[in-house]
């Protein structure tokens, strides 16, 4: 029985781990490099692509800060994180899947996923991340695409 | 005799280039030129000023304030951007490499001055902050 119980659960950690795994990183060093200035780098594939255009088309007000580029590096990132979109196939995968069609969210935590894996949490467990955009707060392997740590 | 004049020279030639010339006083000197150019009074930059300046709250924004509202009331501790990234600190005795990269310091001022302030900074301000950093 002890055996079995074992597998199972090994079964159960494997398939977690085939079924999550990374969930994508930021593979372009000037996106990397400029986006993870202020805050983590968002891997592309958390938003679709009609959400990066309305972000970088608009970096002068970055949810309240200016964050302008070079026209030259804005165009380069808004094409790397266009082409590694969420619906950059055609169809919606992952994190951004629920969106609604006419929808352009602009923030990842405002994605239905997002809000229901994370819930709500205490007063005093968000002075200590300080902002829910702060994923390595809690999740130590964002930076390499690992959430799944908590 | 002629062969000392040439290593003469070269001492003084050393001798006179002030000792501390680098990126970061480069970066100072072309806010100087821009600072005099703008206001024909302008006497030099002021550390005190620059103190002021980083601590002062300005309108522009409620989530960021002030130069401090990031970078913490002490340049000399780390900061912390609003999203949670940690910030080196601003003190160039604690980050050395702080004001040695033109294009960088001109990134910042833009995006940070128009943030704050709601406008860009003046040569004379920019100079001040810097003089300020260097000398804690």
């Amino acid at each position: 029985m002890r055996i079995l119980l074992t597998a199972a659960c090994l079964f159960a950690v494997a398939t977690v781990a085939l079924a999550d795994g990374a969930r994508g990183v930021v593979t372009d060093e000037l996106t990397k490099k400029e986006c993870s200035a202020c805050h983590m780098a968002y891997p592309p594939g958390f938003l679709p692509a009609r959400s990066w255009e309305a972000l970088t088309g608009n970096l002068k007000d970055h949810f309240g800060e200016d964050a302008s580029l070079a026209a030259d590096a804005t165009t380069a990132i808004r094409d790397y994180l266009v082409a590694n979109a969420a619906d950059a196939s055609g169809k919606m995968r992952g994190f951004p899947r629920g969106i609604p069609a006419d929808q352009t969210p602009l923030r990842i935590t405002e994605l239905p996923r997002f809000k229901g894996e994370h819930g709500r949490f205490s007063d005093t467990t968000m002075k200590k991340v300080g902002s829910l955009s702060n994923c390595v707060a809690c999740h130590q392997g964002a930076e390499k695409g690992y959430f799944e740590d908590d | 005799m002629k062969w000392m004049i040439l290593p003469l020279a070269l001492a003084a030639a050393v001798l006179a280039t002030p000792a501390s010339a680098g990126p970061r006083e480069d970066i100072l000197a072309t806010y100087a030129a821009a600072a005099k150019a703008a206001d024909g009074g302008f006497a030099g930059f002021d550390a005190g000023r620059g103190k002021a300046f980083y601590a002062q709250q300005f309108t522009a924004s409620a989530e960021s304030p002030s130069c401090s509202s990031c970078h913490t009331a002490s340049p000399l501790k780390a900061g912390k951007t609003r999203a949670g990234k940690v910030i080196d600190p601003m003190a160039v005795s604690v980050t050395p490499d702080r004001f040695t990269d033109a294009a960088k310091v001109e990134k910042w001022f833009g995006r940070n001055c128009n943030t704050v302030l709601g406008r860009e900074c003046t040569a004379a301000e920019k100079g001040d902050f810097i003089t300020y950093l260097s000398g804690l």
